[in-house]
């Protein structure tokens, strides 16, 4: 009968919907971040930057959740992306296209992946990368305190971080949960931001403490404006340093959101 | 009514998220057009830009000329007439039986202001509303991810002026990045000659 058939249709596409309703709880777990303004204590002089709401994932996304993203889109497995996508180093410690093999957890961060890789899978979670700003803004948390970075031993801790080595082969997790529910951002992998190019360093920035005016246009734009938060220079060094096809062993990513696309 | 809702739902789930089937076709597609393209070549990107003259294309319809890009935007004061300087200096140096094959590009970090109108304008002014010159605009998130494939490091530092990289840039006739000239007002002798190495090649 045409109406039974209809029926079916119908009750497969309500399946589908619900699917859908289902993906849409999913992100609902995001970490709800209430925005402002801050001062990044490493950019362009000493500007107030306004920082809107946004969503962000409480854990950077783990091996697992990237081994699923591969197996949807097989154009981004490890012997499948293209070179402009991604450097040789891509996914370097997994042991094939489809197995992490035995020494990478499933719960581990996903590193070694560019950031055209980072930027898609959140693309397809209906995500989009955090901007640096929205990044910076919730590592400014500690427990909490919205804005922790005036404290000595938030520095410390975060500092004493970057010395561990290894913590990218870790849970997620692991580290503490911040004042906007937000986990690891300091302590596990260092992150891939929507913007990372918006940062501007000469290349041979220990030339000079000023920025090379004959590379750049515009004002000197980086200028430390607080030089106790060693940390937050360290970051910005780092994410001027990299391109968007490297594959790094430390480095990973999480998604972020509008909050008003909710 | 039935069939409304049939439809709707179906759209619905046409719509829907990259894994499903829907995409796998559009993805396909993609993968059938980019056959061929070497996998360094930007025109791997999917991106769609408007030129001056508000037309659309997508970078692999520059396929076959090599191009030199630059990325600029116009209401830059400081060092992108500088830029411009560098890039007419360049073209007019190469010899006429090259020149036939080379594009040369700006592409507007300032997408928002840079409308296709405004970079008519702006071509007059500099008396580049002709071949080879080529002013293109995408959107934001297009214009990041093409600095991110050239390397070129850009940020809004109000909402009229960005502090950017000075990088031109060349590209084969496979669209693969082969050269890049970094600075202001520098030599541009070795970029030439990369200009006409890579005509060339065939």
């Amino acid at each position: 009968m045409l109406n039974s058939k209809l029926n079916l249709v119908l009750l497969t596409a309500i399946w589908f919907l619900s699917q859908q309703f289902f993906a849409q709880e999913q992100k609902e777990d995001m970490a709800y971040v209430k925005g402002g303004s801050y001062i990044p204590l490493y950019g362009a002089d000493s500007v107030w930057v306004k920082v809107d709401d946004f969503l962000l994932d409480p854990y950077p996304v783990t091996n697992a959740e990237f081994l699923k993203f591969v197996h949807e889109n097989s154009e981004w497995k490890k012997s499948g992306i293209k070179k402009l996508f991604a450097d040789e180093r891509y996914l370097y410690n997994w042991k094939s296209d489809y197995s992490l093999g035995e020494n990478v957890s499933e719960k581990a961060p996903v590193t070694n992946v560019s950031w055209f890789a980072a930027k898609r899978f959140c693309e397809c979670q209906g995500k989009r990368l955090p901007t640096l700003d929205e990044w910076e803004y919730a590592a400014m948390a500690d427990e909490d305190t919205p804005d922790a970075r005036v404290k000595e031993s938030y520095n410390q801790k975060i500092l004493s971080w970057y010395e561990t080595p290894k913590t990218f082969e870790n849970n997620v997790g692991s580290t503490f949960k911040n004042y906007w529910g937000v986990y690891d951002l300091h302590g596990l992998v260092w992150e891939w931001t929507l913007d990372f190019n918006a940062v501007l360093l000469s290349g041979e920035s220990r030339n000079d403490s000023d920025t090379d005016r004959n590379l750049f246009c515009g004002s000197g734009s980086v200028g430390a404006t607080d030089l106790m938060n060693y940390a937050a220079l360290m970051r910005y060094a780092f994410r001027g340093s990299i391109k968007a096809r490297y594959s790094i062993k430390n480095l990973g990513f999480r998604c972020a959101r509008d909050a008003q696309s909710l | 009514m039935k069939k409304i809702i049939y439809f709707s739902l179906l759209t619905l789930f046409l719509v829907s998220s990259c894994k499903q089937s829907a995409n796998k076709e559009i993805e396909e597609i993609a993968q059938e057009r980019s056959e061929g393209i070497s996998e360094m070549s930007v025109y791997n990107l999917p991106a769609t830009w408007t030129n001056q003259d508000n037309e659309d294309i997508q970078l692999k319809d520059l396929e076959g000329d090599v191009l030199v890009m630059v990325m600029i935007y116009t209401s830059c004061k400081a060092a992108c007439p500088r830029l411009v300087a560098d890039m007419r200096n360049i073209e007019e140096k190469l010899p006429d039986e090259v020149k036939d094959d080379v594009k040369m590009i700006f592409v507007s970090i300032d997408p928002e202001t840079d409308t296709p109108e405004r970079l008519k304008a702006f071509a007059k002014e500099n008396f580049m509303d002709q071949d080879p010159w080529i002013f293109l605009r995408s959107s934001e998130e297009n214009t990041r991810e093409f600095a991110a494939v050239l390397a070129v490091n850009y940020k809004q530092i109000t909402p009229l002026d960005f502090s950017h990289s000075n990088i031109i840039s060349v590209f084969n006739r496979q669209g693969e990045l082969v050269f890049q000239q970094e600075g202001l007002g520098v030599n541009s002798d070795n970029t030439i000659r990369n200009i006409k190495e890579t005509v060339s090649e065939r």
